[in-house]
């Protein structure tokens, strides 16, 4: 009887896309805060790159510095970390989140901290960083304004640039209310100065402060980190420690190589020319500096970048700089959201890159939910060619578990005898002269009894009626003799 | 980097078109060509295939249409079942082995011909110089009457206004947008009205619409809606996957209007007859 009445644990990453996405598609709210932000969002960029021709040279540059710095990354990593040692970074390792974590957890236990403040971080939320440390004892407070509110309202974020993106002014002043008993506004800039008051005391207090990386420079060991509030700079210059965390795959050569892919992300992501903060990282303060932290520690984290980058197809995922153009200009992730994908990348990067972190076994449907329709594609500032990858991921998806020339650890996830069959079938029919004729016979003349309930097309469309006579047919008789068959 | 939220503006339009691609075309119209009709084609629009002959016809060129023809293999290859595409995909390869040109009546087709076929064939050497030689060769529809045969068209018809549909493949791999409104501006009593998002997917996605009805629905049906308010007469598009969508969510809604092919249009407007 206990065993019945047991409630089952509530699983973090519950793998049913199609079930969120059903409910997002039905929440107005929801799709009218979306449209409106990604149709801004799109404006914004096409403006930015008004000039094609720059804008095209552009992209190419920027896929050609990625490639590169990919193709040499495990030299470009040993440099990177030689030159961080000599600037006085401590750089630790991690192969998943959980040694990231324990890495964090061990630099916090070192100097007995309370208080963590975290900007914004993409890494930190793939390592689940607040709950992990929150588990612990450990404060860890978002102070990026976007992060900060879905904190506050125990959420996830919904864009990897902008977290909150979901929520209107609306329902962030009703949160604010509630949680931090202010009066209701939904003036954008009260809000934002109520958040920052909060804020401003808590980088005071905070013994750590966390940052993500927007591209770590092997030539030099700078850390460089791009933000629009002024909370980048405050969380790696006020706490006595700065722990910065970032993805292997992050790592460019030279500083020369981040002026056209700083371009290319602030324009792509909100079309603006630069941001307000440009923070180059290069070491801890020194002896005769009045400010920053007495330490710097930089955590590189694979979590599954390895197995894309073993793949030259897949490896071009690692070009990604994380400027969100794909999901502005995604027509699926306009409709559902980014909490339908249920993982910390949404959208179609995170269609490519979540099935090597999570792995397919946790998003199986992710590859499928795209019309491959190219927005993504034709967007991407550093040319990742998102619909040819995500059709790569179908193809490892519904192959057998157990084939060989294993790329996925979990390759396999939408294998199916039976829709093998029916590829296998539909094969031998569209390589079949003989067969197609009779099959188009048929079609044509039982057209009327094509039922009126076939299954996902009839949920949208009315059923399908072939014609009374086949092209074939209509075509022997119009060209009789120029059917180009030797026959 | 993050903004708190955004003062959207409602309405906000489109990608900025690719450029053009720099494809070299021949300067002398061709005495023959192949048409690759396309499955959906064969089965569901043979009157545009027809059309599209007829229009080729009327430019002089002689039209082959070989009988063996089946599926550009589109399908298997999206939903990753890449063997079985490849199988079908050697089958058409060996029936459009000649010279001469190769017409799509189909945008996404097309581009399976110019673009994905390299890839599917891209481990076999032999194959790939005569998958090569048929990318150079194929032409979408309209891509092939406005700047290989150099169309002149004039029209026939009343005034009227219409809405063209691309679709996204075609539009991407193709620039068939650009094309089909080239053709469009020559008729003269023909006004093509813009629709809201038009660049956006109509949702067909091959497979996509069958394994992600909701998300497919969504997205057909905002597009419909988009095409009924633009206040078009006529709804036209050149790609068959997208009209088979958009068709169907129009008779599943009930509506009235319904899209046609835009060989169709072209050549009922300049005084073709069926």
């Amino acid at each position: 009887m206990n065993m019945q009445t047991r409630i089952p644990a509530v699983e973090l990453h519950e793998p049913d896309f199609r079930a969120r996405a059903h409910d997002a598609l039905g929440d107005p709210q929801l799709r009218g805060n979306f449209r409106r932000a990604m149709d801004s969002l799109m404006t914004k960029r096409a403006a930015a790159f008004s000039n094609p021709d720059e804008r095209e040279d552009l992209r190419s540059l920027g896929n050609a510095i990625r490639a590169r710095a990919l193709s040499k990354l495990p030299d470009l990593l040993e440099q990177l970390e030689r030159n961080l040692i000599r600037n006085g970074v401590k750089v630790h390792w991690a192969e998943t989140v959980e040694e990231a974590n324990d890495i964090v957890m061990s630099i916090v236990n070192a100097h007995e901290a309370r208080q963590v403040i975290k900007g914004k971080s993409m890494v930190s939320e793939e390592m689940e960083m607040n709950d992990f440390l929150g588990e612990r004892g450990i404060e860890c407070l978002e102070a990026d304004m976007g992060e900060y509110i879905v904190q506050m309202d125990h959420e996830k974020p919904s864009h990897i640039i902008m977290p909150a993106i979901h929520k209107n002014a609306g329902q962030v002043g009703k949160l604010f209310h509630e949680k931090l008993g202010v009066d209701y506004t939904t003036d954008v800039d009260q809000l934002i100065q109520i958040g920052r008051r909060v804020l401003r005391q808590k980088f005071f207090e905070a013994d750590i402060g966390v940052s993500g990386v927007n591209f770590a420079v092997a030539e030099t060991g700078t850390l460089l980190l791009v933000e629009n509030e002024g909370n980048g700079r405050m969380v790696t210059s006020v706490p006595p420690v700065h722990i910065a965390v970032t993805g292997i795959e992050k790592v460019v050569e030279n500083l020369r190589d981040t002026v056209p892919l700083l371009s290319l992300l602030t324009r792509s992501a909100l079309g603006i020319p630069i941001t307000t903060y440009v923070n180059m990282i290069s070491g801890p303060r020194k002896a005769h500096e009045l400010d920053g932290p007495q330490e710097v520690h930089l955590v590189l984290l694979d979590n599954g970048r390895s197995q894309a980058f073993a793949d030259s197809e897949l490896r071009q995922t690692l070009n990604c700089i994380r400027c969100g153009a794909c999901m502005n200009h995604c027509p699926v992730y306009t409709r559902v959201g980014g909490h339908a994908y249920g993982e910390v990348y949404p959208g179609p990067i995170g269609k490519i890159i979540t099935p090597h972190m999570a792995g397919l076994t946790k998003v199986p449907d992710h590859p499928s939910a795209s019309s491959l329709c190219g927005a993504c594609g034709e967007v991407c500032p550093v040319k990742i060619p998102i619909p040819a990858l995500l059709r790569r991921l179908r193809e490892e998806n519904v192959k057998a578990p157990d084939a060989p020339n294993r790329v996925m650890r979990d390759q396999g996830r939408k294998y199916s005898r039976k829709e093998r069959f029916i590829w296998n079938a539909w094969s031998t029919l569209n390589t079949s002269p003989a067969l197609y004729r009779v099959f188009g016979f048929f079609a044509t003349r039982l057209r009327s009894l094509v039922p009126g309930n076939v299954g996902p097309w009839t949920q949208n469309h009315s059923a399908p009626k072939p014609a009374a006579r086949s092209l074939h047919e209509m075509a022997r008789e119009h060209l009789s003799g120029n059917s180009g068959d030797k026959q | 980097m993050s903004e708190l939220f955004y003062n959207a503006v409602p309405n906000a339009t489109r990608v900025a078109p690719p450029r053009p691609a720099p494809r070299q075309y021949p300067n002398r119209k061709p005495k023959r060509v192949y048409l690759f009709g396309t499955c959906v084609v064969d089965l569901f629009f043979p009157e545009a295939g027809m059309d599209a002959i007829h229009l080729l016809e009327r430019e002089g060129i002689e039209v082959i249409y070989p009988q063996a023809q089946s599926c550009c293999g589109q399908p298997a290859y999206t939903s990753g079942y890449t063997d079985q595409a490849r199988d079908v995909a050697r089958a058409q390869l060996a029936l459009f082995a000649g010279d001469d040109p190769v017409v799509v009546p189909s945008g996404s087709c097309a581009g399976m011909f110019r673009e994905h076929y390299l890839d599917l064939f891209k481990d076999d050497p032999q194959l790939l110089e005569q998958v090569r030689h048929l990318a150079e060769r194929t032409y979408e529809l309209t891509e092939f009457l406005l700047h290989v045969c150099k169309t002149r068209l004039s029209d026939q018809g009343r005034p009227t206004k219409i809405a063209l549909h691309t679709s996204c493949s075609a539009r991407r791999e193709m620039n068939t947008h650009l094309h089909a409104r080239e053709l469009l501006s020559q008729l003269g009593n023909v006004e093509r009205v813009d629709h809201d998002h038009e660049s956006e997917c109509c949702g067909f996605g091959g497979t996509f619409s069958v394994r992600m009805p909701d998300i497919s629905g969504a997205m057909v049906a905002d597009k419909t809606r988009a095409l009924k308010e633009s206040g078009a007469d006529q709804i036209l598009t050149a790609d068959c996957g997208c009209l088979m969508n958009i068709n169907g969510s129009l008779e599943k809604q009930r509506e009235a209007i319904r899209g046609q092919h835009l060989a169709s249009f072209l050549w009922q407007r300049t005084g073709g007859q069926r």
